[in-house]
This record gives C-alpha cells, structure tokens and sequence, in this order.
C-alpha cells in the first residue's frame, strides 16, 4: 500500500537499476534543454541529433542489460511497476522512436532541410520565417520535446498508481502538443492541427483525471493495488467505480483514437510534420494501449464484467467507422489515419478478451503495427509536389514503374494492415482474434473478418493506383531518401517481413512478459 | 517412407526461380522465359518421380510427408504431405505449368507498362503457392498459402489483363479476402475448439479429423469453412467474380485461376470441411446440393447467351464447378472419386478451351465471338483445336471430362436421385453452348474477320498437345488416377456417420468407358 499522509513521511525508496532507462531518457531531455541554451547555431543540431540517439540507445541497452534480468518489482515506493508487460512496451516504444528519430534526422528529401519549421514562433510567410529559412536555421527544440515526449511514455506504461499515470500522460502529450504545430510546409494546417489536439487533448485528459478522483473516492487509494484491493472486498456496482471506470475510459480512448473519440486523428496526422505523425501514430498508440491495459487489467481486473460491455461496443464501433470513413478519403495521410483508427479497433479486439492471451496478442500487434506505421509514412515523405509531399491519392497514381521500390515496399506495409498472411499484421490479427475468440468475444471476431475486407479494399486500392494506373502528366517528383530514412524503412520492412514469416521468438517474448503484477 | 523433402523443393523452387527471374535485368526477357521453363518442367520431373513412387495403399493418410514446428506456441508446424486426391492435383497443377508459360510466351511482349520478367516471375510463384496448398497438412499453413496466392493472381489480372483488367482484380481480390476472413475466423474458432478438446491447440489435421465437436459449434463452423470455399469455387451466387477475371486476364492466367486455384476450394471441401465437421456437412448436404444443382443449370444457361468467349469459357466453369460439388456431397465413393476425375478433367479442358481461345483472340484482337466466324477455312488445325476443347468440356466419350461426369452423376443418383436428373439437363446444355459456339466462330463461309489469319504456330501445337494427350489418357484409360484417389475417398468419407448407399446401377455398365474399376471397390 502506498503510505498514506497521514501515517507522517516516510522517505521514498527508489530502485534505480528499475528505473534506469526512464531516468535515462529524462536526463538526457534534460541536457538537451542545457544544449539548447548553451551551444553556439552553428554544431548545436548535430549535438542535439547525436545526444537524443545516443540516449535512446542507451536506454535500450540499459533496459535489456540491466532492468529486464530484475523485472517483476514495484519501484519508487509502488508507484510505477516494472514487469514484463512494462519492460516490453517500454523496449518497444524506444525501438519506435528510435525509427521515428531517423526520420526527424533526414535532412535530403526536402531542399530546404529537416521536416520541421526554422522557428515555430514565426508568423508563416513572414519576412522573418523567409530570413531564418534562407539561413538554413534548425528547429533544434525537437529534440529535446521528442525525448521529454518518449520518457513520458515509458512511464506511461509502467504507472501504478492513478497521479504518476496522469503526470506521465501530461508529460508524454504536452511536448507533441508542441511537435504537431513544427512543420515546415503548410504550417497554417499544422498550427491548427496542433491546436486541435491540444484543445481535445486537454478535454481528455481532464476526463481522465475526474475518473481518476472518482476511483479515488470509491477506493480510498490512488495505487493500481489499493483499487484491485477494494474491488475484491467484494463492493457492488458503486457508481462512484462506475463513472471513474468510463471516464478513465474516455481519457484513454482519446489516446488510442478509438471512435466515438477519434475525431482528431486525421486532422493531426495530416498537419503534423511527417516524421513526427509516425512517431505519434506509432509509439503514442504504443503508450495509451500499454497504459489502458494496465488499468483495466491490473486495478479493474476483477471488474472485467462491468468494463468489458463498454469495450465491445467502443471495439465494433472503432472498426467499422474507421474502416468506411478511410475509404472515403482521398489524401494518403488522412487515409492512412483512419487505417490507425480501425487498426486501434482490431487491437481494442484484443484488449478485451481480458486475458493473458489478450495481453501478449495485444502486445504482439502493436509492435507488428508500429513497425508498419512508420514505415509506411516514412515513404510519404519521399513522394513531393515540388517543395512539399505529394499527399494526394491521385499524384500516386502509376507510382509503381517510375520507382518500384518505393511501390513494393509501401506495398508490403499496406498488405501487413490489411492482414495478409507472410506480413505481420497477418500475425498479429490472427493472435488477437484467437484471444478474443477464447475470451468468448467471438461476434467481435466476426465483426472483425468482415471490416478486415472492407479495410483491404482501400489499402488494395492504392496499390492498384501505383501499379495498374498510369502516372500523371506532372507526376511528383521522388525524393531519394537520405541513409536514415533508408535505415528506418528497410528496419521497418525487414520486421514487417520477419515477423511475418518466424513470429515465434517475439510471441514468446510477448507470452513471457505477459504477467502484471499488482 | 523417404527423408528428401520433395514437396518442399517442389514448392520452393518456383518461389526461389521467380526471384531470379523478377530481378533480371532489362534485355534479358528470353533467359526469363526460358527460365520459367526449364523450372516448370524439373517441377513436372519431380511430380512424376513422386507420382511413380506413391503407393495408393498405404495405411499412412499423408506420404512424402515433412514436419517442422513453425509457430510452436499455437501448435503450428510446416507440415507437408500427399494424400492420392492432392497428388492427383498437383500432378495436374505442374502439368499445366509447363504448357502456360509456352501459351503464354508472348503475352507481355507488348506491355508497355510491365516488363515480361515480372509476368514470368509472378506465374512462377503462383504455381509455387498451389504446391502448397495443395500438399499442406497442417491448416494454418494451408490457410496462409490459401491467401497469399491471390497476391500474384492479383498482380497477373492488375498489370498484364485487358480491358476492365483494374476492376477485375480489385472485384477478385475482395471476394475472395471476405471469403478468406471468414475462414480465418472459422480457422480460429477451430483452433479454440481443438484445444478445449485435445488440451492443447493445434493445426494439424491428422488431430483435426474426426474430432468431435459439438453439432451447434460444428455448424457455425462449417459455415465459415464452407462459404469461403464457395466463394472461391465459385458457387451461384457469388461466382460473379469469375466471368469479370477470366474476361480480363490472359489466357495463361485464366488457365491457371479456373482450371487449378479454383480447385483449391473443392479440394478443401474433401481434405478439410467433411472429415472435421462431418455431422454439419451432412446437415447442409441438401442446401450445398440444392445450389450445386443451381450452379449447375444457371451457369450453363448463362454461358449459351454470352457473346465473349472468355466469358463463355468461365460460365461453363461454373456449370462444372457445380456437377464437381454435387459429387462431392453424395457422400458416395464413387461419386466422391468422380468428382476428383471430374477436377483434374475440368483442368484440363478448361486449359484448352482458354488458351486455345487465347490464340484465337491474339490473331483477332478481340474475344467476341461475332467477330469470328468461318475460321475453319483459313486455319483448320485451330478450329480443330478448338472443337477438340470443346467437346471436352461436354464430356464427350473418350475424353476425360466424360469419366468424371457420368461417375458423378452414378454417384449422386444414388444419394439425391432428383439432384442427378436435374443436373443431366446441364449436359444438355453443355452441348449446346459449345457447339453454337464452335459453329458462330469456325464453321460458315470465310469472313472478312478472320481474313488472312494465321494457322497454328509449332509453339502452339506444342502447347496444345499434352494437353489432349493427357485428355485422351485420362478418359479412355482412368484406372490408375482412380486407383490412387479411391483410398483417400473411402478415407474422407470414413468420418461421415451416413449409411453407405447400395448402387443400384450395376456398375458393369460403365465399364466399356473405363470407369468400371470404382466397380473393384465395392
């Protein structure tokens, strides 16, 4: 139990070989922010791109190296929990941003430079923006955004008790609030895109937070434990756990861009600078599902009869919305955001067969997705229209033949979303739905299969635009991705393959590290 | 019985030959062509050699039989293996591989978008996918090669078809994901079912088979299993992917879609729908019955009033597809061996009818059949080829498709006697499209049309040879594909709990066509 104020101060315990990576990440955002203010223009970017990759990687190999052999503790005196669903989501969302950070890096593929605004304060068009853009200046706060952005997921994952969850939150959102609105095209669409989110993500979060006081009410406790503690003491339907269940819900929905509260998902994706729609579509989803499942496994456990009709409908809904409102769309990012959102669906699938098969399946599809995610917006930012990226459907058209690897490759992520068998998300479709199907979700199966097809027609129809069509008289030009982009997506599509083909070593994985504690 | 994974080199050197193929360079597409060749007859070479030492008695279901762990946590392996029906498949299979990359040895010259390595290396891999999905025991494994041979079907019909060739491929490719999705999520519940039933999951059909299942479980089931096949057969009412394909497709395409992936589906039915869930077979055997005799009589109505032979040629499949179903569901030996002969047989005189119509429409530029008429005059060896398809395909005695059909048609009366006579007037109709067919095209006067067309090129007597060698083999002397089919029949119907029916034809009858040696069985 947590020690309560009451009890008078205790000193906190803090078991730094648990925490190592997150304190990792932090303290190099932390430094990034010190570059930021003491480093002259001129090597500050290279020091702020070597600093954040050189953080995460080390992060990553602390986590495997030092955390991953001790898993299985409450650290900082119970309020985050490192176990395995912890350690494999946080080694995932750093594997993500870590692809998501070669795509910030990429300087090549616009004339002008990174994906990101000379300066986020300038008035767009202004004579200011035009001199800084002349002097080639960097946006160099991305960095340090990024990384503050990514600790805030790591813990996001691992919160155990209802305020390190919305401190983690915070701490994840506010920098994206702030990357969404960098871009450096149409960056009218990416300040309204970044406001959008803001507004709705401060909605959200304030949902989650009323939720949160609610189960504190019902409960008396704010950890993960104390709840699942009084909630098999064997109370009723109160309707404080009620509405603090939906509400922590609606918190979390938002997050994962599940409808009714998907509203923003294509708004921002499309706004937002490239890179950083990847790194949000990817490691974000990553994060929120990590969270979600924590809560709802962990302190609503045993509540699973009360939360799971919730998520049936919120899953069906998800999936069938998202699946018709993308086919509908004509611009490949907004296309490929309503794909998140029935994506979200199919992982929501698994989410609610509330159970350890439904953990690790569940598990096993994000990473399937992140891989895919980025991948398939990393090719988005090589197809241009003169200075910005060619987003429309229609300038993709007979893209096959003018560059077949751009084609084939977008393709194979294309064909993992929609499931076909040797990709990954074949894989991980295959597993949530078996998950669920045990779980006796079996109608969301159904459901599923059946907007499974509906998906596959508007991701099979980009790939009858790039091959079978003919390209446009002005067709775009293709950027040739510079070695990060290359690196980023041939990882991407080697994980899409592998995993597709010899799942097993990462279904173990995830199988292994399924196991909360409480 | 033999440690050399033959089933595996047959299914992976194609895949291995289409890589190489697909990345040669521009300039080289002879030394593609030539490649797919060469692999496609070292694969006819191999299936020979398997077929010569397969032994139809064994007591074993499976033969040439590979075992890996795949997926182990869901009890996944790559499992390989023959039994006499998928032998008899994939002998026709690789068969016709060989003589559709002749047939098909111009057909992307003159794509100005595509390059021929691409065409060659994609009917390379097709022919990969039917070897294993043909030869898998293990049903994820199937359900995985079951998928992922729309992929180059797709890209054949999308880069290098005519017409409506976009459409096509898209209507293609969805009908048979929606099919495909449900059965994945049959699959799953299977899989569900299996491991409350065995303790633990599996795939493997030898735990498969003959599990029991509860009849209500059984029965959704088998609606996942069955519509997906039917989709893919194709059945009436969701056969009308099929005409737009094949319509679209070249001809070697079109051979390889009607003639042998579609057969995947009927082939499913015996190896996986009637052994796992018997008791809901024979619950639906009146409905599945019902629309066999539907397809039956609606596609070879359909097909008297088309006026594009491609078309034509796919409505007949569907009349086929149905007579194969109906012998299916008799729940007979004879007619369960039949419908198999009547698979390899439908294969076969699909094959000549598409491509045979292939060289018709290269040399016209056109698949209508208005714009033929009196080809016989100016080139008799084609016409000839062309009446010889046909009659084929209307089972005319001595040819193989006749076999298939009269045993079927024994098979079914025993079981559903008013199926089988409805189904004679499919026959009928048989004759009657392909004859008024051959009539409007190659007989009359010499038109304008067809001025000046070419006779049959050496490449094409070539391909058409085998084809009418193995036609003629299989109807005049079938005993040995019966003799090696039958076991696995009487295997597949072991699970059904229905009485076997007495036949009430004497089976001497048949003899004179060679059908008789069912007679040895009984």
């Amino acid at each position: 139990m947590m020690p309560h104020l009451a009890d008078g101060f205790t000193s906190p315990t803090f078991e730094y070989q648990l925490l190592a990576p997150m304190l990792i990440v932090f303290g190099g955002a932390i430094v990034g922010v010190l570059v930021e203010a003491f480093t002259p223009r001129g090597p500050r970017r290279t020091v702020q791109v070597a600093l954040g990759l050189v953080t995460l990687v080390v992060a990553f190999v602390v986590l495997l190296a030092v955390t991953r052999p001790k898993l299985g503790d409450l650290a900082a005196s119970g309020t985050v929990a490192i176990d395995g669903p912890a350690v494999f989501f946080q080694g995932t969302i750093l594997v993500l941003a870590l692809l998501s950070f070669l795509l910030f890096v990429e300087r090549g593929v616009d004339s002008a430079g990174d994906a990101f605004t000379p300066s986020g304060a300038t008035i767009p068009g202004s004579a200011s923006e035009r001199e800084l853009v002349a002097a080639r200046v960097s946006q160099t706060e991305v960095w340090p955004l990024a990384l503050f952005s990514v600790g805030g997921m790591m813990l996001f994952v691992a919160s155990n008790d209802l305020l390190t969850f919305f401190v983690a939150l915070e701490v994840m959102s506010l920098p994206l609030y702030l990357l969404v609105g960098l871009a450096r095209r149409r960056r009218l669409l990416s300040q309204e895109a970044a406001l959008k989110y803001f507004l709705l993500g401060s909605f959200s979060s304030a949902f989650l937070l009323f939720g949160s006081a609610f189960l504190f009410g019902y409960s008396g406790s704010i950890s993960f434990t104390g709840i699942y503690d009084s909630l098999s003491s064997g109370v009723g339907l109160d309707p404080l756990l009620l509405i603090g269940t939906g509400m922590v819900a609606i918190g979390l929905f938002f997050k994962v861009g599940a409808v009714p509260f998907h509203s923003w998902v294509p708004d921002v994706y499309q706004g937002a600078p490239t890179p950083v729609t990847a790194f949000m579509a990817a490691a974000t989803k990553v994060a929120a599902f990590g969270a979600m499942l924590r809560i709802f496994y962990v302190a609503l456990g045993d509540y699973d009869w009360n939360w799971r009709p919730m998520f049936w409908v919120v899953t069906i809904l998800t999936i069938v919305v998202g699946s018709i409102l993308a086919i509908t769309q004509t611009d490949i990012k907004r296309m490929l955001a309503y794909s998140s959102v029935a994506q979200a669906g199919f992982i929501l699938t698994g989410v609610t067969a509330a159970s350890d098969s439904g953990l690790s399946s569940t598990m096993f599809y994000l990473v399937a997705y992140g891989f895919a995610t980025i991948g398939a917006f990393a090719l988005v930012t090589l197809v241009r229209d003169g200075t910005s990226e060619a987003t429309h459907l229609s300038r993709w058209a007979g893209l096959g033949r003018r560059s077949p690897i751009i084609a084939a490759v977008l393709s194979l992520f294309l064909l993992s979303f929609a499931g076909i068998p040797l990709t990954s998300g074949f894989i991980g479709k295959f597993l949530v739905f078996e998950a669920a199907v045990n779980g006796g979700a079996t109608p969301l199966v159904i459901v599923g299969a059946i907007f499974s097809a509906v998906a596959a027609f508007f991701y099979v129809r980009v790939i009858v635009l790039m091959y079978f069509s003919d390209p446009p008289d002005d067709a775009p030009s293709l950027a040739l991705p510079g070695a990060a982009t290359t690196l980023a997506v041939a990882v991407c599509a080697a994980g899409t393959v592998a995993l597709g083909v010899v799942p097993g070593p990462v279904i173990d994985l995830a199988q292994e590290a399924a196991a909360f504690i409480r | 019985m033999n440690d050399f994974p033959v089933l595996s080199i047959l299914g992976l050197l194609p895949f291995a030959a289409a890589v190489v193929v697909g990345f040669l360079p521009h300039g080289r597409e002879l030394l593609a062509k030539q490649i797919a060749l060469v692999v496609s007859l070292v694969m006819l070479a191999l299936t020979v050699a398997m077929a010569i030492s397969f032994e139809p008695n064994a007591a074993e279901p499976f033969q040439f039989v590979e075992k890996t762990p795949w997926i182990e946590q869901f009890g996944i392996s790559y499992a390989l293996g023959v039994d006499g029906i998928a032998l008899v498949l994939i002998a026709m299979a690789v068969s016709l591989g060989p003589v559709v990359i002749l047939a098909g040895w111009n057909d992307a010259d003159d794509n100005e978008r595509h390059r021929p390595q691409t065409y060659f290396a994609l009917l390379l891999a097709l022919l990969g996918t039917i070897v294993f999905v043909f030869a898998a025991t293990d049903l994820f494994l199937f359900y995985v090669a079951f998928e992922v041979m729309l992929i180059p079907v797709y890209f054949l019909i999308g880069m290098f078809g005519r017409g409506q060739r976009t459409y096509a491929a898209v209507k293609f490719l969805l009908y048979s994901l929606f099919g495909g999705l449900l059965l994945l999520a049959a699959l799953i519940g299977l899989y569900v079912v299996s491991a409350r039933e065995l303790g633990t999951g599996t795939f493997d059909w030898t735990l498969l088979a003959g599990m029991p299942i509860d009849p209500d479980t059984q029965k959704i089931l088998f609606a996942g299993f069955f519509f997906a096949f039917a989709v893919k057969a194709p059945m009436v009412p969701v056969h009308t992917w099929l005409p737009d394909a094949a319509a679209s497709a070249t001809p070697a395409t079109s051979t390889l879609l009607v003639g042998v992936l579609d057969k995947v589906a009927t082939f499913a039915m015996l190896r996986m729908v009637i052994p796992i869930f018997p008791d809901a077979s024979e619950w639906a055997a009146p409905f599945v019955v019902t629309l066999a005799v539907i397809s039956i009589v609606y596609g070879a109505l359909v097909a008297i009033g088309q006026t594009d032979m491609y078309r034509l040629i796919a409505y007949t499949s569907v009349s086929h597809f149905g007579f194969i179903i109906l012998g299916i569901f008799a729940f007979t030996e004879i007619g369960g061996s039949g419908s198999v002969v009547y698979m390899v047989a439908h294969g076969l005189s699909t094959a000549a009818l598409f491509l045979v119509a292939g060289f018709l429409v290269k040399r016209r530029g056109s698949s209508l059949i208005p714009s033929f008429g009196g080809v016989q005059r100016v080139a008799p060896l084609l016409a000839g080829f062309f009446l010889v398809a046909g009659l084929s395909s209307l089972a005319m005695p001595g040819l193989a498709s006749f076999v298939g059909e009269l045993t079927v048609l024994i098979g079914s009366y025993q079981r559903w006697p008013v199926a089988a006579v409805i189904a004679v007037i499919g026959i009928v109709l048989s004759s009657l499209y392909v004859l008024i067919m051959y009539q409007r095209v190659a007989q009359g006067p010499e038109t304008e049309n067809v001025k000046g067309m070419r006779d049959a090129v050496p490449r094409e007597v070539v391909v058409f040879a085998p084809i009418l060698a193995l036609t003629l083999a299989v109807g005049i002397f079938p005993k040995p594909v019966f003799d090696v089919v039958n076991p696995a029949i009487e295997r597949t119907y072991s699970f059904l709990q229905v009485a076997p029916v007495e036949p009430e034809v004497p089976v001497g009858d048949v003899t004179t066509d060679g059908a008789a040696t069912d007679g040895e069985d009984s």
